[in-house]
């Protein structure tokens, strides 16, 4: 707990400077502490008259209660609203059904009026609106203080933002402008019986551990969720109300400008697309190998992936690899080709609905998860795949 | 026993810090930069000459020449753990850098003036320049006072005449340190070394040997006719040579007993991943006692060989003497090496015997490594020699 | 010419590649894992270095984490850095990404001029990419994510971003913040010639509490927002099945199945 001797202050002003969290202030000459400080006591370090004394526990907890309702920040697309947002709407509505409160929606962009409606229909009691022309394409900065100034002034209880890119680079922002929690990558959201926290659960140790977090005494609980996961929900019927926020840009803005926005080429590689990926690993034993992967995976009408291992050695380029730092994919069929089956692999594709095997070792962490394993010769077996499939066609 | 005399003080066996980061950045460039091309610089002879380039910069062409020289100075111990990193991956890479290290840029710091240290070293230890070492003769092997290349005193020149064979990095190296007599007469104490630089008048590479293994790395015949060598290019005083070389050949051996514990571990982790996949009569073969006894005597082989060089890059970091136990080094490294890689063919069955298989290749270098840098032969008359005369 | 006082942020994880499943228990074996730099701060620090070696400047890495992180500044020093710091100290333990991110934010106050801070996007065993932003939040600076290449050209920063349908490219005036991908620049080999200078100390610093002047009951574990309530591992087994025959047979025998599963 800090404590301010008021009278020994000489308004250096180095207890402000040192603080990060916006904890203290100088009114005029008086310091001041502000609701936002945690006690750390770097103030206390800093000042050389002795002016501030730390003593005593922890500052009491926000009053909890005072938060209510279940916000999701929306994410404008050139081609309309991303559908994660959807997603994130349906499952705010099953929180806040536990919950006993509204849904609110954040739509902040340029021109994105027109999406109103739908994310009524999906889900929203309130949409807030700020609609100008400084807030498209996306920047930190102007999206950053327009929300935050919004869940100050309503102070949400959740606030849900879709885990693209997008939402990982303004959430840790908005936690942070708030000093309050964040979970990031959800896949599981529930309300506690108990003491009505938010728990989330998400994956880390690339996807084998799964971790369950609470944010139990600060205000916003704030999650980003990974999209294709929850559910969206839709309904003519619903209805809802707009407030339009006043959005003013601000010369900070103008530190991040976006020159140009160029798309991805289309005939790049699409693995996040692709019903069926055949991959790639050290078990190929050369870049040459690849060829027949891409001629299997023409046939089936899919994709090349690649373990980060082969990715590493330069066999093939980043684009198509499967895994933690590569893509997470959710096909329909998976062909895993000399790949071992590193936790760091699977993680990016143990979702696929069916998963298959070729390896030489029947020891290959891979076969654990998958649903047909041919243990073998990839070199022999892939070949026969070819020809017998150009056979029955 | 005479050869331990004074020696183990502290038991430590872990490495430094400094040690493990060489041994790490050593592990990391041949994962990259020579695992994908090994097997074809073997089937092609190709000297690694974009690796050779890349190690350079990197200060592995300088480890044991000091900073003021463009040297990386490491450690004998680190010079060890990189030169088996490289090895466990291309025994050829390996050579070649040891070679230049140990006998192509060292013996110019040990023995050389300080002119000839600037001009000479700066370029060598950062690998813009390539260093070789000529003593072997189509007559002499085993024997090096017996060598007949002569250095006959011109002026201000030495004229070499003769043939050295046999020589790592002849055609592809820009200096060479070569043996030469001065005076017949004198035999041994009459072998003086010269830095020649291949661009000197009456040089010739001869054939380009096309070798059983370490097939990547040029072997060639260096041929002398008349060859003009400036006199400030005597290295050390004449008359020295053979005792210089020998010095120089005392450090280049512990290089090769590493890279022979390199080829050999590269064969026995082979043969462990192979004996675990290849399954018959329902299991895998690992689970049967004949493939068990085999790994377990490569792996103690090769704990002590590497127990042994380390032991003797010790003992050269601590300025103690260590010719005996860089010959034990060499001696048992090498024939563990050869042991190891016949035993890891053998555990790949028919397999062992195709070039799609690593250990095939083990095996033809560990063949060359057993004989080259001092026969078997050789380390031990001088470990019996070292023993002997106390 | 510019001359830019740059700051990298790096971590210390487990190799998760290396991490294997008990076949017995069928959980993670998490022992005995080896430790790496976190891969794409391996790119960060290439980022760092190729604006050092074309515009001059100090590269200075910091990490947070026990004292065996020790490990990963040696490693970056060897890489080229010039300078590296090492928080550490109990109370750290158990910080969530706004602790760590408080605490890595002292730091560089404490290191005063910066033009760059630069970040690798996650790290591969929280995989949560938040600390990142979160110091930009904390020193109130510009932040610019998803990079893949930075240029530094009259005074500003040009930043191509790498995102999931576009490329952006963005100006950005420093100080600013900015998190590279695994697409980011590709990483150099460590220099034999910067290990002496590396494991010397000279070059790396140690901070505790004591030099970041933070009081250590409000750190860590008790002053972290978020909190793990439990931890466990998903069911991740399949009843597969396991083809036999020859390699014709076997491959048949795939192609029934796939079709039989509707995946043809």
């Amino acid at each position: 707990m800090i404590n301010l001797l008021t009278e020994k202050c000489i308004a250096c002003s180095l207890c402000v400077k040192a603080c990060l969290f916006d904890g203290i202030r100088l009114d005029g000459k008086i310091p001041v502490l502000t609701d936002h400080c945690t006690g750390c006591g770097a103030c206390v370090e800093v000042c050389k008259v002795g002016a501030i004394v730390s003593e005593g526990s922890s500052p009491p907890p926000p009053d909890l209660g005072s938060y209510r309702d279940i916000w999701v920040i929306v994410e404008q697309q050139e081609q309309g609203v991303h559908p994660v947002s959807f997603e994130l709407l349906g499952k705010a509505r099953e929180l806040a059904a536990v919950r006993n409160c509204g849904v609110a929606a954040v739509l902040v962009g340029s021109a994105v009026g027109d999406s109103v409606s739908a994310l009524i229909h999906g889900g929203a009691d309130v949409v807030y609106l700020a609609d100008a022309s400084f807030l498209y394409p996306y920047r930190t900065c102007p999206h950053e203080r327009v929300i935050s100034g919004l869940l100050e002034e309503h102070k949400p209880e959740i606030v849900l933002i879709g885990a693209t890119c997008m939402g990982r680079d303004l959430a840790p922002r908005l936690a942070n402008r708030f000093k309050t929690g964040l979970t990031a990558d959800c896949t599981g959201l529930t309300i506690d019986e108990q003491d009505g926290c938010l728990l989330q659960t998400r994956p880390a140790f690339g996807g084998n551990i799964m971790a369950t977090i609470v944010t139990a005494h600060h205000r916003p609980q704030m999650a980003t969720v990974r999209p294709g996961v929850m559910q969206a929900v839709h309904s003519d019927d619903r209805t809802g109300r707009v407030v339009e926020v006043e959005a003013k840009p601000d010369s900070v803005d103008d530190f991040v400008r976006v020159l140009q926005t160029v798309a991805k080429p289309g005939s790049g590689v699409q693995l996040e697309k692709a019903p069926v990926i055949v991959s790639g690993g050290r078990g190929l034993q050369g870049p040459d190998n690849f060829k027949m992967l891409s001629e299997l995976a023409e046939l089936l009408d899919g994709q090349v992936g690649a373990s980060r291992a082969v990715v590493d050695m330069g066999w093939i380029e980043h684009a198509h690899q499967v895994g933690q730092t590569g893509k997470t994919v959710k096909p329909r069929l998976y062909i895993a080709c000399g790949i071992s089956g590193a936790i760091q692999h699977l993680a990016g594709m143990q979702q696929a609905d069916v998963i298959v095997a070729i390896n030489r070792d029947p020891y290959a962490p891979i076969l654990k998860i998958s649903h047909v394993a041919l243990i073998g010769d990839v070199h022999k077996i892939v070949p026969e795949l070819i020809a017998q499939l150009k056979a029955q066609q | 026993m005479t050869v331990w005399k004074g020696d183990i003080q502290a038991m430590d066996f872990s490495f430094t810090r400094a040690q493990e980061l060489a041994r790490d950045i050593a592990r990391s460039f041949a994962q990259t930069e020579l695992a994908p091309y090994a097997q074809e610089w073997d089937e092609q002879a190709r000297f690694p000459a974009e690796a050779i380039a890349k190690l350079g910069p990197l200060g592995f062409m300088g480890m044991c020449i000091p900073k003021e020289y463009g040297g990386s100075n490491l450690d004998g111990v680190s010079y060890v753990l990189v030169i088996e990193e490289l090895a466990s991956v291309c025994a050829s890479t390996a050579i070649i850098v040891s070679v230049h290290n140990s006998v192509g840029a060292y013996p110019i710091y040990l023995l050389g003036t300080e002119e000839q240290k600037k001009i000479y070293l700066p370029d060598l230890a950062t690998g813009k320049k390539l260093g070789a070492f000529a003593l072997t003769e189509p007559n002499v092997g085993s024997d090096p006072a017996s060598i007949e290349t002569s250095a006959q005193a011109d002026g201000d020149h030495f004229i070499l005449n003769g043939t050295k064979t046999f020589i790592t990095s002849a055609s592809t190296s820009d200096t060479v340190i070569v043996m030469a007599s001065t005076d017949r007469n004198k035999r041994a104490r009459g072998i003086s070394a010269f830095i020649v630089e291949k661009g000197f008048p009456g040089i010739t590479v001869g054939t380009h040997e096309s070798k059983l293994g370490i097939r990547a790395s040029d072997t060639c015949e260096l041929i002398f006719e008349n060859c003009r060598v400036p006199r400030e290019n005597l290295l050390g005083p004449e008359g020295f040579g053979l005792r210089a070389a020998l010095n120089a050949l005392g450090f280049g051996r512990v290089g090769v007993a590493a890279q022979a514990i390199g080829v050999a571990r590269c064969a026995m982790d082979a043969a462990v991943a192979y004996s675990r996949e290849r399954n018959q009569f329902g299991k895998p073969i690992s689970s049967f006692q004949a493939i068990q006894w085999m790994i377990a005597d490569m792996a103690t082989e090769i704990e002590a060989a590497r127990l042994l060089t380390l032991r003797a890059a010790k003992l050269k970091d601590d300025g103690q003497p260590f010719a005996a136990q860089g010959s034990m080094a060499k001696l048992f490294a090498s024939e563990t090496a050869m042991r190891a890689a016949t035993k890891a063919v053998q555990i790949h069955g028919g397999y062992g015997c195709m070039k799609d298989y690593v250990v095939e290749r083990c095996f033809r270098d560990a063949k060359v490594i057993e004989i080259y840098e001092g026969t078997s032969e050789i380390q031990r008359m001088i470990i019996a020699g070292n023993i002997l005369k106390k | 010419m510019a001359s830019l006082n740059i700051i990298v942020t790096v971590k210390q994880v487990p190799d998760t590649a290396e991490v294997r499943i008990d076949p017995k228990t069928n959980s993670l074996m998490r022992e005995g894992i080896p430790s790496i730099l976190n891969p794409e701060d391996a790119n960060a620090v290439e980022a760092a270095l190729r604006l050092r070696d074309e515009h001059g400047g100090t590269i200075t890495a910091i990490t947070m984490g026990p004292p065996q992180a020790e490990a990963v500044l040696e490693e970056v020093l060897c890489l080229g850095v010039d300078r590296a710091v090492l928080l550490s100290d109990r109370a750290f333990a158990g910080s969530d990404t706004l602790l760590t991110a408080f605490t890595l934010s002292r730091a560089i106050l404490k290191l005063k001029k910066f033009d760059l801070i630069l970040c690798g996007r996650q790290a591969i065993d929280g995989d949560t990419a938040q600390v990142g932003p979160q110091i930009a939040g904390f020193l109130d600076i510009p932040q610019v994510t998803y990079a893949e290449e930075i240029a530094f050209s009259k005074g500003m920063f040009r930043i191509q971003r790498g995102l999931e349908q576009t490329r952006e490219l963005v100006e950005a005036r420093p100080p600013v913040l900015v998190s590279v991908n695994a697409a980011g620049p590709v990483p150099r080999y460590g220099s034999l010639y910067a290990v002496e200078g590396a494991c010397s100390g000279e070059k790396l610093k140690r901070w505790s509490t004591k030099e970041l002047a933070l009081s250590p009951a409000m750190l860590g574990l008790g002053a972290s927002p978020t909190a793990v309530k439990k931890i466990f591992e998903p069911d991740r087994s399949v009843k597969g099945e396991v083809l036999q025959g020859s390699e014709k047979e076997m491959a048949a025998q795939l192609i029934a199945r796939l079709r039989e599963m509707n995946c043809l």
